[in-house]
This record gives C-alpha cells, structure tokens and sequence, in this order.
C-alpha cells in the first residue's frame, strides 16, 4: 500500500514537474519566437494582440497550432516548419496561460450556403477591411512604433496559410459574434440573418479554388546572387561601378574592402571591393513597408579578381521577399533587381 | 461530385501551402531595454563570442540627413577574419551576404534586433565543407540574439 502510495506521488509529482517544464518551455519558445512581433505579454505590436479577451475565446488550440506551423504566406507571419508538434503545444499552451477561459473549439464540419450570394454580402460588409479579393489590410501588420489606425490589421482571408488554419465553424462564429476591442462587429447585430452568414461562409471557403491572391504570393528566387564577368581589371571596374550606380539614380557611398575592420588595413584582400550605395527615397518607402529591411543596408555590389579574372556581384533582392515573407514588399523587391541588374551589367559593359 | 470538389479544394491548399515561401528564416528578438542600453548589450555579445564588430551603419542618421523621420536605428556588422577568408576563398558567392549582419532599431522603450538565419546559407550554397561553418554562425547568432533579450 505505502510502495503504491509513494508511487503514486512520485508519478503526480512528476506530472506537475513535466507540466511546469512545458510552460516554462511554451515561455521561453513564445521568447524565441514569437514576443518580437505579438509582444512579451501578447499585447500585440506588429502581430495581432494574442492576448486580447475576444481573440482567446474565439480561436481553438488547433487554430494557433495551424497557424504556427503554416504561418501567412505573403502576410509576414513565417510558418515555422522547424518547430515539432511538442513545442507547437508548449507554445499554445503559454499563449492559452494568459486567459483563464476555456478556449474554443470547432467542428471540422463544413458549413452549407450560397456562395454566390455569399460574394454580394461580403463585397458589402466584409471588402472594405478584408479587400475586395480577401487579401487583407494593408500595411500586413507590420507598424512598429509607426502610427497605428486599427488595433488589429484586418486579416487576409484569401490565404493558404489562414484557410487551412481556420474551420468554417470559427469563421462562422467570428461573423455571428465579432470580436470586441477590434473593428470586426457581429453580423448579426448588422441585421444579418445566420444564413447570410453561412453564405459569406461559403464564398470565403471558395477561396481554396481560387488562384493564390497577391498578398500571399512570394516571389521566387532561382538564383541568390546576380553576378556577371567583367571584362576589364579590379580598378576600372570599380569605377565604372561607380559611374553606374550614379546613372541608376542612387548615390554612390564609399567603397571598402570585403575584410575592411577585421584586420589592419594594409592586410586586408585588396580583391575584394565592396561599392556601398543608397537611394535614401526607396530606402525610406522600404522601411515603411517593412522596417527590418534594414539588414540589407546599405545598397551594396561587389567586385572581385579571383585568377585574374573579375567579377560583379550582388544579393539578388528578391531574396528579401521570401525571407521577410512580405508580399508588399515585391514590387519594391522587383524594382530593385532590375536596378541592381543594370549597375551589374552597366560595369561590365 | 460535392465530394470531389472539396477533395480538389483541399488538394489545391495543400499544394499552395507546400509552395517554398514564408519560411521562418528571421531571427528576430524584442528586447525590453531602452536602444542604447541594447545596443552596448548586443556589441558586448558579439565581442564575447570572438567576432570583431567591423561597422555600425548609422540608418536613423542617414535619413534625418534628407528630412526623412526613423527612431535609432542601426545595423551592427560583424566577422572573424580567417572564417571570412576560408569561406570566401571555397565560394566567392558567398562575399555579398558577409560579414554578417544584426538590424537593431528602436520601439519605443523596447528594442528589435532582426537577423537572418546563417542557415539559410546552406540552402544557397550546398558546399558541404561550409556546412559546420553555417551551423556554428547559426548557433552564436541564436545566442547573441537570446543573451540580448534575456539580459536580467
């Protein structure tokens, strides 16, 4: 009896111990991986408020975990692939600690309407915040300490990332009841009837048979660098690269070497010049569209002599697309290839 | 036929969310420290894991210089010189993604520091003889980013 007793509270103790390791873990991962954008404390910042009160009750476990794992494609939100299904858990069950509530949870049920008619109402009551396609707010959150208009970015629906998460039953229910402390209000209390709703239910569902929406496409990059042959020496290319990005409408900054303060000067690899510029006008609309662009500051080529042979080179920007998952990036991304494409190529002309 | 419009439907998602997009592969830290306090805290990381901090591009200044707003704002460049040449001379593709890089700018009285994964860099440059390097860059930046954040 006592051996089955000690047991027992051997096995309970180290349950609790294994459940107080786990949210420690959930604590430390959401650190990792997630306060940046949703806050210490999940008051939001550039990701929504996780902790706002009408967000906790109407998201399921499977919901977030769906979420962190296929994130937003085009919409900031990475998907963490590299993340197991333990720490997924421990993740939600930290954000979940923030709200005593029981959470949601949703039938996988589809739920049966009128799509066509569906599309009427929700170009009425839902494409003002949500657009006109479902792709969203603009801005996809990312606002930092830049002013804000909403307390939430309307989320795009017509998302991959945001379908596969989201049952019909939670969308259903977001309609029906909206969720206080955001603009999103109850239809219901628009003057709509349930089976408008389940109709704007099934238009959203439609999106699935859709074509990927702008605001989730990322653009793709077959190679990482731009690189061409020059035909002249190290120094005269370094000058026509000097000259070329001057004729592409940016200012030329200085040039260094690639080892320039790793060593003293007169041992640093003089075959390895970097030309830094800048368009400080792009620069400032990249920054508002995403701030963290900034690691790919300044604008920069390189040239170097390898064997006597020289070569220009630089990031492909449309690496910065995929790698901020930010599709409002592209056409910026897009501009700047074709930029960085005409210095390269101007240089080695 | 219901059926096999929602199978297709399904089918058509997965597809999309199998597409080679919005990967995690920022690392990104919120630091509950005011940008200065932060930014001596990230240089101090640096140092202690033996990189020598070669530059600190002055973003915030460059705008204000044309009239353009921003909070602090700088990117913090940072290597180890025989790495940088072992790596360069094995791929000189490789030179326009170094020295590597931390982004660290001013959210009110908090910080960010953004970087990218040094691990992405396998998958542009699949040199095996890089690969240790890759992970070793990956693990110091995780902990440069983790000790900043979670200085008490």
């Amino acid at each position: 009896m006592l051996t089955h007793l000690v047991l027992a509270a051997t096995l309970l103790a180290g349950l609790g111990m294994s459940s107080a390791m786990a949210g420690s873990d959930g604590a430390k991962l959401y650190g990792r991986h997630c306060a940046a954008c949703h806050g210490a404390n999940g008051d939001g910042g550039i990701g929504i408020p996780l902790s706002l009160r009408s967000f906790q009750a109407g998201a399921s476990d499977d919901y977030l975990s769906k979420t962190i794992r296929h994130g937003r494609p085009g919409r900031v939100m990475p998907a963490f692939s590299k993340l197991d299904e333990s720490e997924i858990k421990a993740i939600v069950r930290h954000v979940r600690s923030w709200n005593k509530g029981a959470s949601a949870t949703y039938t996988g049920q589809h739920v049966k309407g009128d799509p066509v008619h569906g599309k009427k109402l929700f170009a009425q009551y839902c494409a003002a915040c949500h657009g006109a396609d479902g792709e969203g707010g603009k801005g996809t959150g990312v606002t930092y300490s830049r002013p804000r208009d909403l307390p939430i970015m309307a989320p795009a629906l017509h998302n991959p990332g945001f379908l596969a998460a989201a049952p019909d039953a939670m969308i259903k229910a977001t309609l029906m009841h909206g969720r206080e402390g955001t603009p999103m209000k109850s239809f219901l209390k628009q003057g709509l009837k349930e089976k408008d709703i389940d109709d704007i239910v099934s238009y959203v569902r439609e999106f699935e048979k859709q074509p990927l929406s702008g605001s989730a496409r990322v653009l793709k990059v077959e190679n990482p660098v731009i690189v061409r042959d020059s035909p002249y020496d190290l120094e005269t290319t370094v000058e026509n690269a000097k000259r070329a990005v001057s004729n592409n409408n940016f200012f030329y900054g200085r040039v260094q070497t690639l080892e320039y303060g790793l060593t003293a000067p007169a041992d640093e690899n003089p075959k390895q010049v970097i030309v830094y510029f800048c368009n400080i006008s792009l620069l400032n609309q990249a920054l508002a569209i995403d701030p963290r662009v900034g690691m790919f500051l300044p604008c920069r080529i390189t040239i170097l002599e390898t064997n006597g042979k020289v070569q220009v080179m630089s990031v492909n920007p449309n690496v910065l697309s995929r790698l901020f998952n930010n599709s409002e990036l592209n056409r910026l991304c897009d501009e700047m290839t074709k930029s960085y494409t005409a210095i390269v190529e101007e240089a080695t002309l | 036929m219901k059926h096999s419009l929602k199978w297709a439907g399904a089918a058509w998602l997965t597809l999309l969310l199998c597409m080679p997009a919005a990967a995690d592969d920022l690392l990104m830290a919120r630091a509950n420290r005011m940008f200065p306090e932060a930014m001596t805290l990230l240089q101090s990381a640096i140092s202690s894991r033996g990189y020598t901090v070669t530059r600190l591009q002055q973003v915030n200044e460059n705008l204000q210089r044309r009239e353009f707003q921003s909070d602090m704002y700088r990117v913090v460049y940072f290597g180890k010189l025989e790495e940088v040449r072992r790596a360069t001379a094995r791929n000189p593709d490789l030179i326009p993604f170094l020295p590597l890089n931390i982004t660290i700018f001013a959210e009110g009285d908090q910080s960010i520091l953004v970087a990218s994964h040094p691990q992405m860099l396998q998958e542009f440059f699949p040199d095996p003889e890089l690969k240790a390097l890759f992970e070793r860059w990956e693990k110091d930046m995780v902990e440069i980013m983790d000790e900043v954040r979670e200085e008490k």
